[in-house]
């Protein structure tokens, strides 16, 4: 079967990057409009995206993998997703949320559009037939 | 209609003896959910760029209650239905039920958030002087692990059996576990609407 290649673990990982973010987007969430300590926030934010990042790069390592079938469901996935970011970060725009807090909460907004095209891009890319890998298309 | 036969790969000797199911033509996503969906995200902007409390109220209860519902019918109700299907039938309502889930969930949840913060920020439910507050946080942190499961897991479940069944010979061991990773992953969501339903009707009453 296809997906019994070696894969590295992108939804394990993927889903804790997410977890980590929704964490920060909760964490200033319950604190504003109220001042709000950025620490917590902005380390949620670095491991969440160092996770996409890490998940990304194992991912151009896997020989084989499907990437013509990744990179069509995933754009499609980022158009939805960047749609869905857009809304939330309205909100809080209009609700004049600004600064430190806003570009942490921009930041966070962008891990989370990408971290879940990727998960969608990856499950099915990953039942597809194998394709040339990055290095050879 | 266009119709695909469904075997095992490769598995040509197996497909003589067994005549392999019959899977409709279906879209992925349905292009005539679309608009729908668009003038939905339309009325959403409008509620919170006028921020008048009805909108705003029945946005959040309409969508909040539709993502509850189908959370807890397609965990509960449909899933275990789904499971003792025979193939064909269980195809036969994937193919149609999915592709309307794919438009569905993500946009009742993105309603749900958006205008259950602005409704939040309007009544001062989200401010830390307010008596419930905590209350506002659980429903925060409840929503938020259903949004990881629903986003890590279920989403992309729903999107890869569709596209396992768009092929021109779907592999039944993937649609199998795909389909099994979507009814438990509704499942859990639909254990914690139960508690977005306590959170919600506690905030309601005061």
């Amino acid at each position: 079967m296809s997906d019994e290649r070696r894969l590295p673990p992108v939804t394990q990982l993927g889903m804790l990057s997410l977890a980590l973010i929704v964490a920060g987007v909760i964490y200033l969430s319950a604190h504003l409009p109220e001042r709000v300590s950025l620490g917590p926030a902005i380390a949620l934010l670095a491991a969440s995206a160092l996770l996409l990042v890490g998940n990304v790069v194992a991912l151009r390592r896997t020989e084989g993998f499907a990437w013509g079938r990744f990179v069509e469901v995933g754009r499609w996935a980022l158009l939805a997703y960047a749609i869905i970011a857009g809304l939330i970060e309205y909100v809080f725009l209009r609700n004049d949320t600004s600064g430190g807090p806003l570009v942490v909460l921009s930041l966070s907004l962008l891990v989370f559009a990408l971290t879940v095209p990727v998960l969608i891009a990856f499950t099915v890319a990953r039942y597809d037939d194998a394709a040339p890998g990055p290095n050879r298309s | 209609m266009a119709d695909v036969a469904v075997s095992p790969h490769g598995a040509v000797a197996e497909a003589d003896l067994h005549p392999a199911p019959q899977i409709p033509d279906f879209e992925i996503v349905p292009r005539a959910g679309l608009p729908i969906v668009a003038a939905v995200v339309v009325l959403l902007v409008v509620a919170i760029a006028v921020d008048e409390k009805w909108p705003l109220m029945f946005l959040h209860v309409v969508a909040g209650a539709t993502w509850t519902i189908i959370d807890l019918f397609l965990g509960f109700v449909i899933g275990p239905i789904l499971g003792k299907l025979s193939i064909p039938a269980r195809i036969e309502v994937t193919t149609r039920l999915m592709p309307k889930m794919v438009l569905i969930m993500p946009t009742a949840v993105a309603v749900t958030l958006a205008a259950g913060w602005q409704l939040a920020t309007k009544l001062g439910y989200n401010l830390t002087s307010y008596q419930y507050h905590g209350w506002v946080v659980a429903s925060f942190i409840v929503v938020g692990a259903m949004a990881v499961i629903a986003l890590g897991l279920l989403e992309p479940a729903n999107i890869a059996v569709l596209t396992e069944l768009k092929k021109p010979r779907p592999n039944p061991e993937v649609v199998e576990r795909l389909m099994k990773r979507f009814i438990y992953t509704a499942g859990a969501t639909g254990l914690m609407q139960v508690a977005t339903l306590v959170i919600m009707t506690r905030l309601a009453t005061g």
